[in-house]
């Protein structure tokens, strides 16, 4: 997958995030998650760590960057070309010197940063990116309370609570109906 | 729902259901003509919408393939998605924020007034704001915009809070929330707001005007409309005359289908319906339809923008509520000592989580930007939208060799910065940031663009047949039963934000096909 083009990765990734989500529940939703079908311990683990060096949450345990391992999973079981850039992309990974779940942190991003350009680090990256921040464990540790129809929408759930500022006057801010 | 047969050359077809065709549709079948509504994608409702960001994208965006050139960043972020706009029934109208303003006289103008910048093929529109007036009333009135017709503005939420205390306090004047085709009060059987934060995803609450809930039942309930979803137009095509005969379309299953028609009204945004008219082409129009002018396709518009992100002390929680719930008017006004010419609005904007992640500074990572998204909760934005100056070799045009799943060429869309849209954007950043400052502000992030959801001026109206598309009324130049109905019409972009004179013109292009066939001119 060619760098940015993440906007065309599909329903198939996000769609399995909120399903993983709502069948664990927010708080383990790794322990929940079906076994791996397609990757291997070592690229598991591999994967793990490197989704932990692309964002790079302090807030976060590792649950919600397993669910991202999950996805790469599942889109490396639906597609085999997939499988292939993920396996190529760890040995090359691995290559480097030592190998990559042995460096420390910092030694972990600079590799992916000789690499951030590739079909791998762009297809981990790109699923990362949908799944994590749609993940709602996610949301509650950074902050973002997400669909709000089920509960009537914010009008009544802190729309306007900002009291650190005047309020407008209402000849530019009437008040709700 | 009424079904016409594809004899039916008394039919009239209007290829889209979005702003344009879906209220054109509505228009016209409420005057007693028939029409046969195409529609590329599926119909959803506010029952089916979700408000998850990823998942309404897949559900509601059209994402077959387009490439990008030209030096727009688009080009580099989001090469094969130029547009963020709907593939689906209501077209954009089931995206758009609400956002309903008209455009100001001298904008309509901008040849006459901008006369002397370089590098624009600048026509001044064909129209006068006089002229469009009570269309204008009648759009207002039809999608319900708060302060207009008697109705309330919207609530302010706390994204509006900040942009107006830090807009007052460097002396902006006109802020507020907004002329918005969002009830603020329950109107024509649709609720009053929810503040549900999920305006781009389809409004759930149906508070916010859409034809998907709004023109086409009613146009259904006339027995005059048939609409024919996911049917996707391949070909407009005509007789030994020039006469437009019909539509070539493709069905759900890919089967091949043509639908006679007295009229064709071609309403499809400006990136497919300028695709349409050029991969139209005959041995009597070797390069499109409508394209004597070889125009088509050309002056492609998308507005002058960006965001402006302030992250503060304190929590804001800027998804809450209406996602465009205010604005700064100041600066769309022509002032050229400012740098450039044209004008732009200041809208607050927002994002949940997930789009916040992916366009705040698309492609990046690292711990650097998860700092930045470690304060998500305390940050406020705002959409700059301004006027774009129209150049000749900004243009859709069919790609020499990808072919979509019909077999036909994909457009390309080529974008330039003008010099003139730089120093817009530059400026109108350090406003936003000034803004944001002035309440306090730890941090101001300027955010690139995001693909195009105004896309405009592709078949524009013109006076002189050689300088446009279409005439003031969408009529084309070369043939007289065929229609431009959408943002693909307008003569130049203005700093307003596209909808309501998408929706005015339709009305008024209805009385004026109505009067065409009463008088059997078409």
């Amino acid at each position: 997958m060619k760098r940015r083009e993440f906007l065309k990765v599909g329903a198939l990734v996000v769609m399995g995030t909120a399903a993983a989500a709502s069948v664990a529940g927010i708080a383990s939703a790794a322990q929940a998650a079906p076994p791996l079908t397609t990757l291997q311990p070592h690229q598991a683990e591999t994967l793990l760590k490197m989704t932990r060096r692309i964002f790079p949450h302090k807030q976060l345990d590792d649950a919600p960057y397993w669910n991202v391992v999950h996805d790469l999973d599942t889109a490396a079981k639906a597609d085999s070309s997939v499988a292939k850039v993920i396996g190529e992309g760890i040995e090359k990974l691995d290559s480097m010197g030592k190998r990559f779940v042995e460096l420390t942190e910092k030694k972990q991003t600079a590799a992916l940063k000789q690499i951030e350009s590739s079909a791998f680090f762009q297809k981990v990256r790109t699923v990362e990116l949908q799944s994590l921040y749609s993940d709602p464990s996610v949301w509650k540790v950074l902050g973002y309370q997400g669909p709000a129809y089920k509960f009537g929408g914010y009008i009544h759930r802190g729309f306007d609570d900002l009291a650190w500022l005047p309020n407008p006057p209402e000849s530019a801010s009437p008040k709700p109906a | 729902m009424s079904r016409f047969a594809s004899g039916d050359n008394s039919v009239i077809v209007i290829v889209g259901s979005g702003a344009g065709g879906g209220t054109l549709a509505n228009e016209l079948c409420q005057k007693g003509i028939k029409v046969v509504l195409l529609e590329a994608g599926q119909q959803q409702s506010p029952a089916t919408f979700k408000n998850e960001e990823w998942f309404a994208f897949n559900q509601l965006a059209w994402l077959d393939k387009r490439t990008t050139s030209g030096t727009w960043r688009i080009a580099r972020d989001f090469p094969n998605l130029p547009a963020w706009i709907c593939k689906t029934v209501g077209g954009t109208s089931v995206h758009w924020a609400g956002a309903s303003l008209r455009i100001q006289e001298h904008e309509f103008r901008a040849k006459s007034r901008y006369s002397g910048i370089k590098d624009t093929n600048l026509i001044d529109w064909p129209l006068t704001l006089a002229e469009l007036e009570p269309y204008y009333a009648k759009a207002e009135n039809k999608m319900g915009v708060t302060r207009t017709n008697d109705i309330p503005g919207l609530p302010g939420n706390n994204n509006f809070k900040v942009m107006y205390n830090g807009a007052t306090r460097v002396g902006y004047k006109t802020v507020h929330t907004g002329r918005m085709a969002i009830n603020s009060r329950p109107r024509d059987g649709r609720s009053s707001c929810w503040q549900l934060g999920f305006c781009f995803q389809g409004c759930k609450s149906g508070a916010k005007w859409s034809t998907l809930y709004t023109e086409i039942p009613a146009a259904e309930k006339t027995g005059n409309l048939d609409l024919r979803t996911e049917s996707m137009a391949l070909q407009i095509q005509h007789d030994h005359h020039g006469r437009a005969t019909g539509v070539l379309y493709a069905d759900k299953n890919g089967a091949h289908h043509f639908q006679k028609a007295r009229a064709v009204c071609v309403a499809a945004n400006s990136i497919e319906t300028p695709r349409l008219l050029l991969n139209s082409h005959s041995s009597k129009f070797p390069d499109g339809l409508a394209n004597s002018s070889g125009q088509v396709g050309r002056n492609y518009m998308r507005h002058t923008t960006g965001s402006v992100f302030g992250v503060f002390k304190q929590p804001v929680h800027m998804y809450r509520g209406t996602v465009m719930a205010g604005i700064v008017q100041d600066e769309a006004i022509y002032d050229p000592k400012r740098g450039f010419v044209g004008g732009f609005e200041l809208e607050t904007i927002s994002l949940g989580l997930p789009f916040a992640a992916a366009f705040l500074d698309p492609g990046a990572w690292g711990e650097e930007y998860t700092n930045l998204l470690d304060k998500y909760p305390n940050m406020a934005g705002m959409w700059i939208v301004g006027e774009d100056m129209p150049q000749e070799t900004n243009a859709v045009t069919l790609h020499p060799s990808e072919k979509d799943q019909f077999g036909l060429p994909i457009p390309n869309v080529h974008y330039d910065d003008h010099a003139n849209d730089l120093a817009m954007r530059s400026y109108a950043y350090k406003r936003g940031a000034a803004i944001y400052n002035a309440v306090g502000a730890t941090q101001v992030v300027e955010v690139p663009p995001y693909p195009s959801t105004h896309n405009l001026g592709t078949c524009r109206q013109s006076e002189k047949p050689a300088e446009g598309v279409c005439n003031k009324h969408g009529q084309t130049h070369d043939i007289k039963n065929l229609f431009i109905s959408d943002g693909s019409q307008f003569s130049s972009s203005a700093a307003e934000n596209p909808t309501l004179t998408i929706v005015t013109l339709a009305i008024r292009q209805a009385d004026y096909i109505a009067a065409q066939c009463s008088t059997r001119s078409i």
